[in-house]
């Protein structure tokens, strides 16, 4: 289409909407999103009456807290422009390491798990920001690292079998006051910090500069790769605390426990309108992104077909969300 | 910027270096393009590597070495053209698990002569799957990474579909074309057909100008755009011969064990890319060959042997890769920078 087209096809748009509705989606589109969550909500309450009631709510909450948790590590990497393909691998590993570490006590274990987030996102974090390896390629390195490592060390672990103690499955599963999930004591702080940060400091200033020029904030004087090596250090942390969450859910740790959360994570960035070229974004876009994925999610689970079959519709369904975004932002 | 100028540049010379002498050519682009004789020289190495831990190696071992790198050089060849266009494809382990499960299933009861048809109906597939991701690329403006790891997603779905559970199979002579070995024991089918298979699809397509327009593109879009490239249909076109190159591959997955496994597949989306990176194609696009990521899949095919030789744990070689990948990058950065430097 030619720019002319373009402008002309834009008014003739502007003039059937009234112009209010086309501008309210692009610079409101948290709104948008918020509208979306509730429609997937009332087309499932439509075609199964009374499905949508407190139980149904706190039970979202509960598998939308992991994803929430690994998309706000993800979230913060996107902004600067990366993108954080270790995230799955790291939770996995964190869960196992956690699991298998569980007789020396549970504050240990955490330590154990959440010390893997540590050490891969500072080999992240070196390699991106340091090295200037493009943050695909380091984090896919790592990946396999992390993965490689984790199926040696399963086996050489095969005699005391990883055991996930009660503490965890009661954060991964449990619910308190009656309808609480217990993991949402540890994602609604991280929201909360998270969103402060990235609107109020100049540390979350300094993420949209980066992403928006990062040669233009070296030259201004800011040490970016400082802001970097924190940054994927954060994303490591965020998606081993994912891991143990998840883990205390399922109750197994399994070596491919995690895998399933790597699509998500990324997804519910985009869907939540930070671009992945950096600089544009938030981390409140990506909560409503991580329900409406999780809504999906329970959508297809009501619809009753195989497992492959729903793969294929969520990724549709995710396609199209993302296409309808990047087209409506652009 | 000194890469994309440097990538146009050798788009450029190719014609004329083509009347030049040998040494001389040969010196040029060793001095453009070190990977030229990196990649050769690592594959050697490791050749001779494992053969002085493994000095009793046979004819069985290249034989088994070229049916492990076979699928895998095929998912590096499959990234390798969409790479050089500047792109990334993360749906290849996906697509080789369709067409493998494609034709496992279609030619469990099949003859040679129809499983030879099949093979190219599976073959096509794959080239009609690899336009879908590129027009979802093209298309839907959601970056390339995003778009391909979640059509990537969809279609393993697809390959679930087809075939829930590892099985299926085909014809013995069909199977043969990638297990048996040609003449002497010392020539696997494998081989044989991957060079034959790269080497009709890549070289004409390199000398086309449609391969021009891929590295054009790759190096640097604008002045492609402003030379008059088209390019969507160009960055399409890489999709396009993705898919092929993933559907070869997942008829090698077919021959070299003999089933279907819709799961299979996953594991060659990142090692493929690994063999790129390996194979010093440049991840910002417009440069690269398509030999270096060929040979890097039998470098990366080797280390695990290696390491099973060596009475190590092969899931090692994991590690290996990962490692190998970081380190390879972050070389190449410090190249480029020594280049700006000067």
């Amino acid at each position: 289409m030619t720019e002319r087209a373009k402008t002309v096809f834009s008014r003739v748009v502007a003039a059937v909407t009234g112009g209010g509705l086309v501008s309210l989606l692009r610079t409101r589109t948290i709104v948008v999103l918020v509208l979306l969550l509730l429609a997937l909500v009332a087309g499932i309450e439509l075609a199964r009456p009374g499905t949508v009631n407190a139980l149904w709510a706190s039970n979202m909450m509960l598998f939308a807290a992991p994803l929430g948790i690994v998309a706000a590590g993800q979230t913060l990497v996107m902004l600067t422009g990366g993108i954080d393909l270790s995230v799955a691998s790291v939770a996995t590993a964190s869960a196992y390491l956690m699991a298998t570490h569980s007789g020396l006590g549970v504050a240990p274990a955490i330590l154990y798990g959440l010390g893997v987030g540590f050490v891969v996102g500072l080999i992240n974090g070196i390699g991106v920001a340091l090295l200037r390896v493009q943050p695909l390629v380091m984090t896919l390195g790592t990946g396999l690292m992390t993965e490689g490592m984790l199926v040696v060390y399963s086996q050489k672990k095969m005699a005391d079998a990883p055991r996930v103690p009660q503490f965890i499955e009661d954060l991964g599963a449990g619910k308190f006051l009656g309808g609480i999930p217990n993991d949402l004591i540890v994602w609604a702080p991280i929201a909360i910090i998270l969103i402060f940060v990235l609107r109020r400091t100049g540390y979350g200033r300094l993420l949209y500069a980066i992403g928006d020029n990062s040669k233009a904030c070296s030259l201004a004087g800011i040490r970016v790769w400082r802001i970097l090596l924190l940054n994927y250090v954060t994303c490591g942390l965020l998606a081993a605390a994912a891991g143990l969450i998840i883990v205390g859910g399922t109750d197994s740790a399994e070596l491919r426990l995690a895998e399933v959360y790597l699509l998500p994570s990324v997804a519910a960035v985009i869907i939540g309108g930070t671009s992945i070229f950096g600089g544009r974004g938030g981390y409140s876009g990506t909560i409503i992104g991580a329900l409406i994925l999780t809504v999906l999610n329970s959508i297809l689970t009501l619809l009753d077909v195989p497992e492959s079959v729903r793969q294929i519709l969520y990724g549709a369904i995710i396609l199209l969300l993302a296409a309808a975004y990047t087209r409506l932002t652009d | 910027m000194i890469t994309s100028s440097e990538g146009k540049s050798s788009v450029m010379a190719v014609p004329a270096a083509s009347n030049m002498r040998l040494a001389t050519r040969l010196r040029r682009s060793l001095r453009r393009d070190p990977s030229l004789f990196f990649m050769p020289a690592l594959l050697i190495v490791s050749v001779a590597i494992t053969v002085a831990i493994h000095p009793q190696f046979s004819d069985f071992d290249l034989q088994s070495l070229a049916m492990g790198a076979l699928p895998l050089a095929f998912a590096a060849a499959a990234q390798t053209v969409v790479v050089i266009a500047g792109g990334i494809d993360l749906s290849i382990g996906s697509v080789m698990a369709v067409a493998n499960v494609l034709a496992a299933s279609a030619m469990e009861k099949a003859s040679f002569e129809q499983s030879l048809l099949l093979a190219v109906a599976v073959l096509m597939a794959g080239a009609a799957i690899g336009a879908l991701n590129g027009l979802i690329v093209v298309l839907s403006r959601i970056p390339d990474v995003v778009a391909t790891l979640t059509s990537g997603f969809i279609w393993g779905g697809v390959a679930l579909v087809i075939l829930e559970k590892p099985g299926g199979g085909a014809p013995q002579e069909f199977l043969n074309l990638g297990t048996g070995t040609l003449f002497t024991p010392w020539l696997p089918n494998a081989l044989v057909l991957l060079v034959a298979a790269v080497g009709v699809i890549w070289i004409p397509l390199r000398r086309s100008k449609l391969g021009l327009q891929l590295f054009a593109v790759g190096s640097d879009r604008i002045a492609a755009f402003r030379s008059g490239v088209n390019i969507d249909r160009t960055r399409f076109a890489a999709y396009i011969f993705s898919g092929l190159f993933s559907a070869v591959g997942g008829l090698g997955l077919t021959m070299t064990t003999g089933i279907g496994a819709p799961l299979a597949g996953v594991y060659y989306t990142l090692s493929g890319l690994a063999a790129v990176v390996v194979g010093g194609v440049s991840l910002a696009g417009g440069r690269g060959r398509m030999l270096g990521p060929v040979m890097a899949a039998f470098v990366l095919t080797l280390i695990p042997t290696d390491l099973i030789f060596l009475n190590i744990d092969p899931n090692f070689g994991q590690v290996i890769q990962g490692t190998l990948i970081v380190v390879i990058v972050m070389i190449g950065g410090f190249v480029d920078m020594e280049r700006n430097r000067k």
